[in-house]
């Protein structure tokens, strides 16, 4: 087998973009599978637009359903979307994944609507690619704005086929239907689908919990790592020792000689299947011992902003308003940098892979992209799609760090090799060294400002993070906003808000400046440039709640700050101020209290849009005070949760999250905006508190 | 390595097991007894994921040996409820919704369990320090406050952990 270290070329992800991937199947729909798993019943297909379709209409949620056929000759595809047993049980289909963000409460939520059954009528199966449509990636905050209005036609498509055939019966239900109905496999409902006005929500916008969180709580919920199969053995890899190294020789005697273990070498992949762990990593540790690689020079992250400047593809950009800059009332430059962090999901990568005698192979796995795996594995052993099945259980967190199959494929491979299943889980330090991470940034500043404190030209680069979020909201009507490529020494890929807490903490911090050279207060320096409503609306209102104005005038502890911030990304908009608190002895900030304004149009699930944002902020509390990976000569430095400081429960703040509802707007994504506003609103507050700038992350004093 | 027998009990019911004895309490209760609802989350105590009781002490599952644990009494997370009811901690993790991904959620009740055992009425701060060597990425520890503090309330009448 060749290994591949390009693989994220597949799914470069710097935009939403990255969900593009035409998908060019024509949904097959064997009846057997579906009886095997749902029973006897009857399946309602919905004609779906491609992938590629939705995402250029721009929103993705227009309204699906429909006839089975476009303007052209062209079948639309298929998707199964709901199963009606012949005993009522309502099963609802999705690619969809969860890995903690609440999407299994909320589809449940919008199939129970429009069906108009009580929510736990509902089940919802997700992410079999046998069974399941291909909803796309989990990711970029599309599930609410692409995967929401896709179920909920469906759903609805379903309820109007029941009116139309119990012709004003009301006595005739679901399981009526299904029963009377069960002889055709699929049915297509026709085009004049009509969804629930948000003013009529039932089930969709009340508080509602994960459909299977008893399970969680008792331990009955199996995760992929934690499937078992009959006969499995547990895998384990031979990992390289740095970054770009290439094994030249490995004894693999020592290993083979160990009871119940199997080697699989195959070029530069070599691991083992053994009856436990414990045995796998011995045999491992035996190769370890007598393996020579060739291990050619890598950076430090000592030199890491330097060295992305220096490799920046076809230079940095100048700015192309420089004469505004010269001729300026005032003007200021800052370069800010991000280095790389890593997601750090509870759960790392894990997969159990098992062939049948048909060579036919199923992988249970944690993706984002089960879709997506299900091609890579195909790819990986030449096989057809069709002979691939990737089935993710709701899965122990993701954040953006498991859209691709690199576990998956491993296991598969031993799998194949040793004829029977295999689990491998990566270890923490495997995560921390061969799974992706967050790209760090460079980022480049410039603005030049009237003698009224007006912006005249703006100048943003980010180098090698991404586009996301690199476009201000600020009015100035000379800008240059521009992402730009560099040779990322780690292997990187998304991250929850990918590159807009990169772009909104330079910018954030940026405007903080230029509102510090005008004198002016930057709640106020803030509105004079806003023009979007809504996200002059989460700025008042948090800064309403935080008690901005009292607290800027008041006279304050030396070591107390205050800062604000705020963004817009995905269709949502976010503000947050915090206060921080300067240790003068240990000389670090503490973050005392965190106040955010939130709004994403109508919200669908309260209690989960509170769990997101509370999260966000958690999870941007780590970046911004203490996360950063570590490297030397190929090495990660700080592979252990004891190196590497994520948040815990002693560090977490006063936090105060304020959801503006809109219900006469469309809902969109909340799973990563809440995030991006956090770091910029500590280092403005840091600046408050000390009159010193900041200008990397995380946020050192010393 | 050869294997040794080692019997000790887990939630409520004796076992035995012959293997090597320097394998952790983790990987055994994951693949020799099929027990998965413990978790694996750093193999080095770091995390808090595989907290199990052993003789009603919190311990970190993938850092104890199994030779640690011969006739112990280890209680895991598929231990706590009683059929159908379930242990207050739990009852109170479901109705504050304290859990997102869920990954943590085992060792974390088996934290909050152990920690209410020697304090029924902790303080929010104690309920942080006691529960800080527990990670949740999600970033759901408010809401696991709300919850041990609500299972604070409840425990008084409750039956002790089983073990």
């Amino acid at each position: 087998m060749k290994t591949s270290t390009d693989t994220m070329a597949l799914y470069r992800d710097d935009d939403d973009e990255q969900i593009i991937e035409p998908v060019g199947y024509d949904f097959g729909l064997t009846r057997r599978t579906f009886v095997q798993v749902l029973g006897a019943g009857l399946l309602i297909a919905v004609a779906a637009p491609s992938i590629a379709q939705a995402q250029e209409s721009g929103v993705g949620g227009r309204r699906r359903g429909g006839g089975g056929f476009t303007g052209s000759s062209k079948p639309v595809p298929l998707d199964a979307r709901i199963h009606i047993g012949k005993d009522g049980a309502i099963t609802v289909l999705t690619g969809k994944v969860e890995g903690g963000q609440g999407a299994r409460a909320e589809i449940t939520q919008a199939a129970a609507e429009e069906l108009r059954v009580p929510v736990d009528r509902v089940t919802l199966l997700m992410a079999d690619t046998e069974l399941c449509p291909d909803d796309g990636f989990t990711a970029g905050s599309r599930t609410t704005p692409s995967t929401l209005p896709s179920i909920r036609s469906g759903c609805a498509a379903a309820r109007q086929l029941l009116e139309k055939w119990r012709g004003g019966d009301e006595s005739k239900t679901y399981a009526d239907l299904a029963a009377a109905d069960a002889k055709s496999l699929s049915q297509v409902p026709g085009t004049d689908v009509q969804i629930t006005p948000t003013s009529e929500w039932k089930a969709l916008g009340k508080p509602t919990a994960r459909p299977n969180g008893r399970d969680i709580l008792t331990g009955a919920h199996k995760y992929p790592s934690d499937i078992i199969r009959p006969g499995m053995l547990y895998g384990k890899i031979l990992r390289r020792p740095s970054y770009g190294a290439k094994l030249t020789d490995v004894n693999t005697d020592a290993a083979k000689a160990m009871e119940g273990v199997d080697v699989v070498h195959d070029g530069d992949f070599v691991g083992v299947a053994a009856p436990n762990t414990s045995i796998a990593k011995a045999a491992i540790k035996a190769m370890e011992d007598s393996a020579k690689w060739d291990q050619p020079p890598h950076p430090s992250s000592k030199q890491l902003f330097e060295y992305l400047k220096k490799n920046t593809k076809g230079g940095v950009p100048a700015n192309p308003f420089a004469d505004e800059v010269s001729g300026a009332a005032k003007s200021l430059r800052a370069e800010y940098h991000v280095p790389y962090v890593q997601h750090t999901p509870m759960e790392p990568r894990a997969a159990v892979a098992e062939w049948d005698e048909n060579g036919k192979v199923t992988v249970w796995t944690a993706t984002q992209n089960p879709f997506g795996v299900r091609r890579e594995l195909a790819n990986a052993f030449h096989v057809d799609e069709s002979t691939v099945r990737v089935v993710v259980p709701d899965f122990g967190g993701g954040f953006g760090g498991k859209h691709t199959g690199e576990c998956a494929v491993e296991a598969a491979r031993l799998a194949q090799a040793v004829k029977q299943p295999v689990a491998l889980q990566w270890t923490r330090a495997e995560e921390f060294t061969w799974a992706y991470f967050r790209p760090a940034a460079v980022i480049e500043c410039q603005a030049s400002l009237d003698a009224s404190g007006t912006l005249t030209s703006w100048h943003f680069v980010n180098i090698n993070a991404g586009r996301p979020g690199v476009e201000s909201p600020y009015r100035c009507e000379k800008k240059n906003q521009q992402a730009v490529d560099s040779a990322p020494p780690l292997r990187h890929g998304s991250y929850r808000a990918l590159a807009a807490t990169a772009n909104n903490f330079a910018r954030e911090s940026f405007i903080d400046e230029l509102a510090a050279a005008t004198g002016k207060d930057p709640l106020a320096f803030r509105l004079d440039h806003i023009e979007i409503d809504r996200l002059r609306a989460v700025l008042e209102e948090a800064a309403k709640q935080f008690g901005w104005s009292d607290r800027r005038a008041k006279q304050r502890d030396a070591n107390v700050g205050v800062g604000l911030a705020c963004a817009m990304e995905k269709g949502s908009f976010v503000a947050t101020c915090a206060e921080v608190e300067i240790d003068p002895a240990k000389n670090v900030a503490r973050v005392r209290r965190v106040v955010q304004a939130f709004e994403c149009g109508a919200i669908t699930n309260p209690s989960n849009l509170q769990s997101q944002n509370m999260g966000a902020i958690i999870q941007g509390l780590g970046p911004a005070l203490r996360e950063a990976m570590v490297f030397e000569e190929g090495k990660i430095q700080n592979a252990s949760l004891w190196k590497y400081e994520v948040p815990r429960q002693a560090d977490v703040p006063v936090i105060e999250v304020y959801l503006v509802n809109r219900p006469d707007l469309s809902s969109a994504g909340a799973g990563e905006t809440p995030l991006i506003t956090l770091a910029p609103a500590i280092n403005n507050a840091i600046f408050d508190a000390t009159r010193k700038r900041l200008r990397e992350m995380p946020l050192r004093l010393a | 390595m050869q294997g040794v027998e080692a019997k000790f009990t887990v939630n409520g019911k004796p076992v035995s097991v012959t293997t090597d004895p320097n394998r952790s309490v983790l990987e055994i209760l994951r693949e020799d007894l099929q027990l998965t609802g413990t978790k694996y989350g750093c193999g080095e105590g770091a995390c808090g994921a595989c907290t199990v009781l052993v003789d009603g002490k919190p311990k970190f599952s993938c850092s104890t040996l199994l030779s640690e644990v011969v006739g112990k009494k280890i209680v895991s997370i598929e231990g706590l409820a009683s059929g159908e009811t379930l242990h207050p901690v739990q009852q109170a993790f479901l109705d504050e919704g304290a859990y997102q991904c869920g990954y943590c959620t085992a060792g974390m009740i088996m934290g909050a369990v152990a920690l209410l055992e020697k304090n029924r009425k902790p303080s929010d701060e104690q309920i942080a320090r006691g529960m800080n060597g527990h990670i949740c990425r999600c970033g759901t520890y408010s809401k696991i406050v709300a919850a041990v503090r609500k299972a604070a309330e409840a425990m008084p009448q409750a039956t002790e952990a089983k073990s």
